[in-house]
């Protein structure tokens, strides 16, 4: 018996998901991984017109570390794809930033956190498109110069990673949190990266370090 | 005279031990321990600021100009022989530069996600589009993805030429087991399981690739980049044409030596394209492709005499390798905790469930938690203490202090005596298991150190850093020596143009690169009190080293010269140092154990975890924070390998139901037990309600360094399981213990005494 398939019928992203139903805001409520990083619709306080765009490459003007950007993406591009590069026309490579990771690409592992007007999101998550206008904060636009802010700081005292690769999407959890609130209970700290994932474990040491900046005084 | 030693060398991504001949270098010695600056303390890492502001760049963060992005084409079916590949639909389609057959028509699938063909586009929307243009013919075939099935009687064969899906079979035996199990007290039997493990490095396999001409340079997200090089080397014509760069990688755990297939694949791509190309896998394609640790499901009998002593173990292992012949330390018939006489018979079973590679300590954690269980309830039978039926057996006196340290840590006295005697809905736990790992050193790596006539340092080895730290000591060992400070000394890994390159695994990195880090940093201490003792007008014995780097004669302050001074002396291109590795300098064979205590929901099934205690040896420490780090990381990889990570596999189907991490769970902040606790000698017990993770690094004063990423990670998942056993009298024997888990063999055991 011959069978004709497409190669990977199986593998349905949560994003083409969210895509095909054609609701953002319900496939994003139906299935937000994380209580404490928000789905990016939920950071969105009003309800933008509803605008065709594409399918060819568009115009994005993005606002990213206080620098405007404008990029040409097709509209399905996520943000963390056109932040690390991707795009008919991309970001200049001087300009890429490549802080945010992708380890999962469907918004269960974290490591593309960045700031949306202020709020963690999950740049894997949200389309290019959707960030227009958004006031976007990556890892690389924490520290100044030198300067680390308190959180990069203790992470780097108390050893707050192994590989790395996870670190920026946490401290970008961290960082809205201690803006928010700045004395945390570990309790507070542990639901504030709970969207994050460190596979090499070093969630004991990234609690020390959030509890011990918010004690130095953000 | 050359000599023998044992050490660990890893052969296709597996760690085996062997022994191998060393010549005798100099004499070498790490010193004084308690005259270290800096080795040995709590030094930041020095590439943290990279690492908190973005700049660290691994191999996906690579971009060059024309990049396009590799994506591979996957097998739907686990088990299937391809009638035809059409990639032409693919081909003409607008941003797609490459198309690359991997199998050929009337090849055969063997699990379903097996790479087919790949794609390079010039963006990855662009490549997952062209994924779905291609067609594939398939002839489906009979499969079988769960190991019981795979042995009935008329299952399709995994392998043609493996009758019964069984290979790898073999039996051993030690001692008259029959008479003893005979002459027993008591006499214990159980099946328990350790699951198949994904290794979920966050950062995903994969390879930025680009040609020059006839030379080819790879950024790689790898344990190897020499490796990576050679492998390489097959399609450039030679590894001396090849360039791999490392600079950090996301995580490997055993997963990721050499170029493989998605390497290759990557600078076929982009000869073909003839532009350079980034190939990650995506994370479906990374659960599903061909790198898991094996599962085991293991037949135990135990007999023991009345006062403890372990008589005999009779021993049926089932290994599930998926495609490959599995093995873990059961194969052995016990676990460090060694029966007067033994009887094993091991097999593995083949499924259609992909490859196996090593994941970190391969076979070790998985002994250690169907061992461990085992040994606890015969501890239970026999009504006495698990520790003292352990010491009953075991005489090794680092291994007892160990136990002894870890026990009075975690408040042993604290344990049910009576497994599952607490009172109330929520019932607490303590448990226990024990660990051991080989590791060691060996002549892998080379050192340079090069000192300017501006007093700058800059120490090179060509190894990688998995994230355990590697730069610190590439430093700190020539900033020791030189009496100058950790900053002062810029360590350059993680490129092959470095020098010789070791592959990380095995926990073999830190004994194999210190020893030759320190020799060549004594190359350059030697040469520079050569220079110094030449300005003095006295003899190179007469000069000592005083922190700053000052060079002077012994006891006389005012007769010196100050390191810029020296420097500045030197020719123009500076100082070179070199240095190979050392045997005197590391040594394998550690021990370690980890001891929990949990909290058990008996209505809900769930676990929480309250306390974890893990002590583990490794010889000279050269970077406590670093090293406690990684037993950090450890215990939180064993919590959730004891209480979450599940791979499903559907019968129905033939894949996996979960390629991903919102359904194979790792451990993440809700469960992880809290913070991290330092703690220094003299140690004390934890109060009751103290949560959180210790991690202690029991001084074996060997004189000698031994790697600990590896052994701090075999017993944490014992430790739980027991801790879960203690809690409420029953093993949850198929691990992991998930609540449906627990709730079941409550139940079993409740139906049992009802």
């Amino acid at each position: 018996m011959d069978q004709e398939e497409k190669s990977r019928p199986f593998v349905v992203s949560r994003r083409s998901f969210i895509q095909g139903a054609g609701a953002g805001v319900a496939g994003a409520a139906v299935l937000g991984g994380s209580a404490a990083v928000v789905a990016p619709e939920e950071a969105e306080a009003a309800p933008a017109a509803l605008e065709t765009q594409g399918p060819g490459p568009v115009k994005v003007t993005l606002q990213i570390n206080g620098k405007r950007h404008t990029v040409e993406v097709e509209p399905r591009t996520t943000l963390v794809n056109v932040l690390r590069g991707v795009g008919k026309t991309p970001l200049a490579p001087d300009q890429v930033l490549t802080g945010a990771k992708i380890g999962c690409d469907r918004g269960s592992c974290g490591a593309c956190t960045v700031l949306v007007d202020g709020k963690p999101v999950y740049s894997c998550l949200m389309l290019a498109v959707d960030a227009e206008g958004r006031k976007i904060t990556t890892v690389e636009g924490l520290a100044r110069g030198d300067r680390l802010t308190p959180i990069q700081r203790q992470m780097v005292e108390k050893d707050g990673y192994q590989c790395g690769y996870c670190t920026p999407g946490f401290i970008m959890s961290l960082t809205a949190l201690l803006e928010e609130n700045s004395k945390p209970t570990l309790e507070e700290v542990q639901m504030a990266v709970s969207g994050n994932t460190c596979r090499c474990g070093a969630y004991p040491r990234i609690f020390e370090a959030a509890l011990a900046a918010a004690k130095k005084g953000a | 005279m050359p000599r023998k030693i044992k050490t660990v060398i890893v052969e296709n991504g597996f760690e085996k031990e062997v022994e191998i001949e060393v010549p005798d270098g100099p004499p070498a010695s790490w010193g004084d321990l308690n005259k270290l600056r800096i080795l040995g303390k709590r030094n930041p890492r020095l590439e943290g600021p990279e690492k908190v502001t973005g700049r660290a760049k691994y191999a996906s963060d690579i971009v060059l100009p024309g990049m396009l992005y590799g994506r591979y084409v996957t097998s739907a079916y686990p088990a299937a022989t391809i009638k035809r590949i059409d990639l032409s639909p693919a081909e003409r389609m607008p941003g797609v530069k490459a198309v690359l057959p991997i199998k050929e028509a009337g090849a055969t699938v063997t699990f379903a996600g097996e790479p087919i063909a790949a794609i390079a586009a010039e963006t990855p929307e662009i490549a997952d589009d062209a994924i779905r243009a291609v067609k594939i013919t398939y002839e489906p075939k009979r499969f079988v993805v769960n190991p019981d099935r795979a042995l009935q009687p008329g299952a399709p064969l995994v392998r043609p030429d493996v009758a019964g899906n069984l290979s790898q079979t073999g039996q051993a035996k030690e001692g008259d087991v029959d008479a003893a199990f005979k002459s027993a007290y008591a006499t214990i039997e159980g099946v328990y399981e350790a699951q198949t493990r994904l290794h979920c490095c966050l950062e995903t396999h994969g390879h930025t690739v680009k040609w020059d001409g006839d030379k080819l340079t790879a950024w790689s997200s790898t344990q190897h980049i020499e490796g990576c090089r050679n492998d390489f080397g097959s399609l450039a014509g030679g590894p001396d044409k090849v360039r791999v760069i490392c600079e950090h990688m996301g995580g490997g755990f055993g997963s990721k030596f050499g170029a493989s297939l998605e390497g290759i694949t990557a600078a076929k791509l982009a000869k073909a394209a003839n532009a350079p190309v980034k190939l990650m896998l995506t994370r479906a394609d990374e659960q599903y492709h061909n790198f898991r640790g094996p599962g085991a499901r293991v037949h135990v009998k135990l007999a023991a005499a009345e006062d403890g002593t372990l008589l005999a173990s009779d021993v049926v292992t089932f290994n599930n390798g998926g495609t490959g012949n599995a093995s873990t330390r059961m194969d052995e018939g016990f676990f460090i905790i060694k029966p007067q006489t033994v009887r094993v018979k091991k097999q593995s079973v083949l499924t259609n469930t992909g490859g196996i590679a090593a994941l970190r300590a391969p076979g070790h954690p998985q002994a250690a938690v169907i061992w461990d269980m085992a040994l606890d309830q015969m501890a239970a039978r026999l009504n006495i203490d698990p520790l003292d039926l352990r010491k009953k057996n075991h005489n090794d006196n680092v291994r007892v202090a160990e136990w002894d340290l870890g026990a009075k840590i975690i408040g042993w006295e604290r344990r049910q005596r009576v497994p599952g005697s607490a009172r109330g809905v929520v019932k607490r736990g303590i448990g226990m298991g024990s660990a051991t790992w080989g590791g060691g050193g060996r002549q892998t790596a080379d050192s340079t150190v090069i000192i300017g006539r501006d007093g700058s340092v800059i120490s090179y080895c060509g190894v990688q850093d998995l994230g355990t730290g590697v730069r610190n000591y590439v430093s700190g060992i020539v900033a020791e020596e030189l009496g100058l400070e950790l900053d002062q000394v810029e360590a350059r890994i993680g490129d092959t143009t470095y020098g010789k390159g070791h592959g990380s695994g095995g926990s073999t990195t830190t004994p194999s690169v210190a020893p030759a880090v320190k020799m060549a940093a004594v190359d350059a201490r030697d040469k520079l009190t050569a220079a110094a003792a030449k300005l003095l007008k006295v003899k190179p014995e007469e000069i000592e080293i005083v922190p700053g780097g000052r060079f002077q004669v012994k006891g006389k302050s005012g007769k010196g010269i100050s390191w810029k001074q020296l420097c500045r002396t030197l020719p123009e291109k500076g100082l070179k140092a070199y240095g190979l590795w050392n045997a005197d300098l590391a040594a394998s064979g550690v021990r370690g154990c980890n001891f929990a205590e949990v909290a058990v929901d008996t209505e809900t099934g769930k676990v929480t975890i309250l306390k974890v205690v893990g002590v583990q040896d490794c010889g000279v420490v050269l970077n406590r924070l670093q090293a406690e780090s990684q037993m950090t990381g450890s215990i939180i990889q064993g919590i959730g390998t004891a209480l979450l990570e599940h791979r499903h596999m559907d019968n129905l189907t033939g894949r996996m139901l979960n390629p991903n991490f919102e359904e194979y769970k790792l451990c993440g902040a809700l469960e992880a037990g809290g913070v991290n606790i330092t703690m220094d000698p003299p140690y004390r017990t934890l109060e009751p309600e103290e949560h959180g993770i210790v991690t202690v690094i029991f001084d074996n004063p060997t004189g000698k360094v031994s790697g600990i990423g590896e052994p701090a990670v075999v017993a944490v998942q014992a430790a739980i399981a027991n801790a879960i056993y203690n809690a409420i009298g029953v093993h949850v024997a198929e691990q992991p213990a998930t609540p449906d888990r627990v709730l079941a063999a409550l139940a079993r055991k409740n139906g049992a005494t009802a």
